[in-house]
């Protein structure tokens, strides 16, 4: 089937069979790898967007489920070659090691921040509990979000 | 993939199409979906059926809607009139998973380890099943018949959840290796209903299908025992039996402490 849906502030369209999930279409159908694909289960948030403005795991939407609807990835987060806030601040921390996490982790942040601007540490947990960093760089991580709350 | 825009069609749909697996937030399906546990013939997307969305308070009965999220329950109003099923959502996977986890997926899926389920047992919820013959309601209690298995006929789709608040002092609590992204290895809800001169306990993880328990509030010293003696749990991956039912004592020793502090 054919759907339409807006995404990083674009008119798209896709073709995408019943079970297929949004992150398959992001990444096969609309070339947009940003959003990784890892456990496809919801558990390591490396496919994190915001769907309506509401953060979720691509890997658990229906690409269908997602017509007539508005995603934001981490691809739709710079303006032009103007890092995101969020962005500058994991690269000014060193919050990166491997990086297969951080694109998840970067719009988990955004989204706390735009709800909790200045978010304490058990906020923050609990904010981005659903990503998970396997070379666990947590602390650089934190340092990021305390750094992206303070410049904001 | 079948997207109705108003529950009539959704129901008129399930009717045709009585293979047809519904998903709301798709956290569970789409898992299913991922590794190939399942092939539906047809996928009833409930997503644009506003009336699953909303829940209303009408003569003392709280009315959630099958796709109310976690975070809906969270963050709104109805934390202050379900606290414990409020403590349940706050534990359900993630941020993330809490925006589109749905009640009504909890139940369809139901799963022993159901977060939703113990809090919903404890206030005595029931289940509202529409389908283009009608309206039915049973007690949640009854719905849920199985591992993964319940009462819903082929052509029904879960509407709503009903419940009369009541107002009684409870509390939820949920063993895993992590406060977030877990799923229980054993949970509990506990009511202390003073008006009723009740205990009531549900627990989750330690049975085919959640467990019930009610006492009389003068029994508060032997309840926690009556909780763990009523579990009927197994060893599995995520715990032992015997780890189940000692947990099971302890959390309920402390819930009942909270419950009547």
């Amino acid at each position: 089937m054919r759907i339409s849906l807006r995404v990083n502030g674009e008119e798209r369209e896709a073709d995408v069979w019943g079970g297929e999930s949004l992150l398959f279409a992001l990444r096969e159908g609309l070339g947009l790898p940003g959003s990784k694909n890892a456990c496809e289960q919801g558990e390591c948030g490396s496919c994190s967007v915001l769907l309506d403005g509401e953060l979720v795991c691509a890997c658990l939407v229906l690409a269908a489920q997602a017509d007539g609807h508005e995603v934001t990835t981490v691809e739709g987060m710079a303006d032009g070659e103007e890092l995101h806030p969020v962005q500058e601040a994991y690269v000014q921390a060193g919050a990166v090691q491997c990086g297969f996490c951080t694109p998840g982790l970067v719009v988990a942040t955004a989204d706390l921040l735009a709800r909790i601007p200045d978010p304490s540490d058990d906020e923050i947990r609990e904010a981005l509990s659903g990503n998970v960093c396997r070379c666990t760089g947590y602390a650089k991580i934190f340092d990021a979000v305390r750094l992206a709350a303070a410049v904001r | 993939m079948l997207t109705p825009r108003s529950l009539d069609e959704a129901l008129a749909l399930k009717a045709e199409h009585p293979g047809a697996l519904p998903v709301e937030g798709g956290t569970d399906v789409l898992v299913e979906l991922n590794f190939d546990r399942r092939r539906p013939d047809a996928i009833l997307n409930l997503n644009e059926v506003p009336e699953l969305k909303v829940w209303a308070r009408e003569e003392g009965i709280l009315r959630l809607g099958a796709g109310v999220t976690y975070t809906e329950i969270l963050h709104g109003p109805v934390a202050a009139l379900q606290p414990a099923l409020a403590e349940a959502s706050r534990t359900v996977g993630s941020p993330q998973i809490r925006n589109r986890g749905t009640l009504g997926g909890n139940l369809g899926t139901a799963s022993p380890a159901g977060d939703a389920l113990p809090p919903l047992l404890v206030e005595g919820a029931e289940v509202e099943l529409a389908s283009v013959r009608g309206v039915r309601t049973m007690p949640l209690r009854e719905f849920l018949v199985g591992p993964k298995r319940n009462a819903l006929e082929p052509d029904e789709l879960i509407s709503a959840v009903l419940v009369r608040p009541s107002g009684a002092p409870q509390t939820f609590m949920k063993v895993g290796p992590r406060n977030a992204m877990v799923i229980a290895v054993v949970s509990l809800a506990l009511s202390a209903d003073r008006e009723r001169g009740e205990l009531r306990a549900s627990f989750g993880s330690a049975g085919p299908v959640p467990g019930f328990v009610t006492a009389p509030i003068a029994e508060r010293e032997s309840f926690a025992e009556q909780v763990a003696e009523a579990a009927t749990p197994i060893d599995d991956v995520r715990g032992t039996a015997a780890y189940r039912r000692h947990a099971l004592r302890v959390l309920a020793g402390r819930a009942l402490e909270r419950c009547l502090a």
